[in-house]
């Protein structure tokens, strides 16, 4: 090993002067190091790669009893019939609108958190705060939205003190028109509070002499906020944005797969659910792939789109420039 | 685009290794411990009770349901039949829920699959990522570039449910204990923020060590991973959390096998859906004629998916701090 260490063999001296060996001699040093990624790259191939080139399907008229190589290709027929579907689009529909909803109501929501909890004082009373709202980051979908389902559910805690006071149940769990809101207020309840770590961070890394000079200069603690701290925090504002965005069609799978059957398919279906109940439930394998190919395009497109955003707003959004 | 995947910011994703990698030390004082700058204006009363208020609802709409869901699965019946569903206070206490599920049937099963599955695949993910991040993280090693890219595509690009699903089924996946846990074993959003600490072990140690005669594993073993076990321990809970949570999979390879299924399965039949427990909770045999389980018996099995996630939560968090602490210093 040590040997192989040494300079010793053909190298080649790079323009800046830095010895490179050469690269029989870097593999044999390093096919420990080489060794060790195997496991994973292998799964990623497997698992990963291998997928992506099974996406052939939907350009086929899959049937696993043939397999890939000799099932009948369909060219676009399959695209063609999604295109045709009202269902596909009503998933579509929901899709953008659930997106539109979460980023207006959602959103805001970790940021004025982490202002408010910027401004207790009490080291202890802080990390106790946190460690609660950080909490149900850890709960699983079934989980949460069991809860829900016992607090606002037709039998749950809320319904029945409605009508132990002569006051008609509202059962927001089963609604198919407020299911916007539902699914909102439980990703608010799972994930806002975690969301706001990233903010928290921002938060503690803004220079506290600027406030000090701020205050000197006669400026209150609303003005302050709008001229300090929120500056502070452009950069991860954006970058979350640019996050949100680029995820738009991804709106949460588990969540509406769990409650479909609560409040039926044209509220809950979303484009992720969509190619799992017309690909893998109904055997129809090659139109679902077909759908989900299409969200993957729009997502990347997406992906870049907002990115593109980001770096005229003269932020590094997702990846640098 | 010119720029390449490798410089994808790593605190771009919201999980929670977010803080836990490195990152610039805090520019500014350090916050003040307590008390208030005295060039700030005193709180106003009615400021100061909006905010505590507005924290006080915040820790309500933790606390609260939690609080209703593990008293009820601890209430007797005839307390439930008093509150007429959930019970809000105390009011008859009992562990015949608890004992009547642990006794056996489903339950016990599951719980049983879902601690196995955990411990598994969190093994398997950890040995894996370790591995992967490790020999990743020496600048200058041969390929290690390529086989990064490869890695990052993945964040980007993917087959999606259904080429994933074949290929599973295609290896023969279907009812197999294996389709619950390789296809998400490695999270290569873990394994590069694994990869940024351990590239952050001084390199003079690692040399020392080498000199010494040990070769990579050793040096994993015996450096690297003594000096970064904050970091290891937050991503190895983090990926205990994903496993003991995950139940799309077993609906997508498993949807038949009643015996195999994990907690949270069981909880979205059963409680979720309420579907009739089969076995010997019941009168009835077979999900057809069971009858929905009783209130106290549903929200016990919500209890058992909370307490390990409960337990380790502590703990989770006090490795948390550490790992972000090591982060602001190392970075």
């Amino acid at each position: 090993m040590s040997t192989a260490r040494s300079e010793r063999g053909k190298s080649t001296t790079r323009k800046n002067g830095a010895v490179r060996l050469n690269w029989r001699v870097r593999l044999r040093r390093d096919r420990t190091l080489l060794l060790m990624t195997v496991p994973a790259v292998v799964l990623l191939l497997i698992f990963n790669y291998a997928p992506l080139f099974g996406l052939v399907t939907a350009f086929q008229y899959y049937d696993p009893l043939i397999g890939v190589r000799d099932s009948e290709w369909a060219g676009l027929a399959q695209f063609q019939q999604l295109f045709h579907d009202p269902l596909f689009w009503g998933a579509l529909k929901n899709t953008l609108w659930l997106s539109l909803v979460q980023l207006v109501l959602f959103f805001p929501v970790p940021i004025a958190l982490a202002l408010l909890l910027n401004t207790v004082l009490s080291e202890r009373l802080r990390n106790f705060i946190q460690s609660v709202v950080y909490l149900p980051h850890f709960f699983s979908w079934v989980l949460t939205i069991t809860i829900f389902q016992q607090m606002f559910g037709g039998a749950g805690v809320l319904n029945h003190f409605l009508r132990q006071n002569d006051i008609a149940p509202w059962d927001i769990t089963t609604n198919p028109h407020t299911f916007a809101l539902l699914v909102t207020s439980q990703a608010i309840w799972k994930e806002a509070g975690w969301g706001i770590i990233v903010f928290l961070a921002a938060l503690a890394a803004v220079n506290t002499d600027l406030y000090e000079a701020a205050a000197v200069d006669g400026a209150g603690r609303w003005r302050r906020m709008w001229h300090i701290t929120l500056p502070g925090l452009r950069g991860v504002i954006v970058l979350m944005l640019v996050l949100r965005l680029g995820n738009a069609l991804t709106v949460g799978f588990e969540q509406f797969l769990i409650q479909r059957q609560a409040v039926g398919h044209e509220a809950a279906d979303v484009l992720d659910t969509f190619s799992f109940y017309y690909g893998i439930a109904t055997g129809n394998y090659s139109f679902g792939a077909a759908a989900g190919l299409f969200k993957s395009v729009i997502s990347l497109l997406l992906i870049w789109g907002a990115n593109k955003l980001a770096h005229a707003f003269g932020e590094d959004g997702l990846y640098r420039r | 685009m010119s720029q390449t995947p490798t410089t994808v910011r790593e605190d771009a994703a919201t999980t929670a290794t977010a803080a836990a990698k490195p990152r610039p030390a805090r520019t500014g004082r350090p916050r003040a411990r307590a008390g208030r700058a005295p060039w700030e204006e005193p709180p106003t009363v009615i400021g100061q009770g909006a905010k505590g208020l507005t924290l006080a609802g915040v820790i309500a709409a933790v606390a609260v349901p939690l609080w209703i869901i593990g008293l009820t699965s601890i209430s007797t019946p005839g307390a439930v039949n008093r509150a007429g569903g959930l019970v809000i206070w105390p009011d008859g206490v009992t562990f015949d829920a608890y004992q009547q599920m642990l006794s056996d049937g489903t339950v016990r099963t599951a719980l049983m699959v879902s601690f196995a599955i955990t411990i598994v695949g969190t093994l398997v993910s950890m040995i894996v990522s370790v591995t992967a991040a490790y020999g990743l993280s020496r600048s200058e090693s041969f390929a290690h570039r390529p086989i990064l890219t490869l890695l990052i595509v993945t964040m980007f690009v993917s087959g999606g449910l259904i080429p994933t699903f074949l290929v599973v089924t295609g290896l023969g996946g279907y009812d197999q204990w294996w389709a619950l846990i390789l296809p998400s074993a490695v999270s290569v959003f873990n394994i590069l923020v694994l990869r940024s600490f351990y590239s952050t072990t001084s390199a003079d140690l690692i040399d020392a060590a080498r000199l010494d005669g040990a070769g990579d594993w050793r040096i994993l073993w015996s450096v690297v991973l003594p000096t970064s076990r904050a970091v290891t321990a937050v991503i190895a809970l983090f990926y205990a959390v994903g496993y003991w949570n995950s139940f799309f999979n077993v609906m997508l390879y498993m949807p038949t096998s009643a015996e195999k299924w994990p907690l949270q399965y069981v909880l979205l039949t059963y409680v979720n859906r309420g579907n009739g427990l089969p076995g010997s909770l019941n009168s009835g045999f077979g999900a057809a004629n069971a009858q929905t389980a009783p209130l106290t018996l549903q929200m016990a099995v919500v209890v058992l998916t909370l307490v390990p996630l409960l337990m380790v939560y502590p703990f989770m968090q006090k490795h948390f701090r550490t790992g972000v602490l090591t982060g602001a210093i190392k970075g």
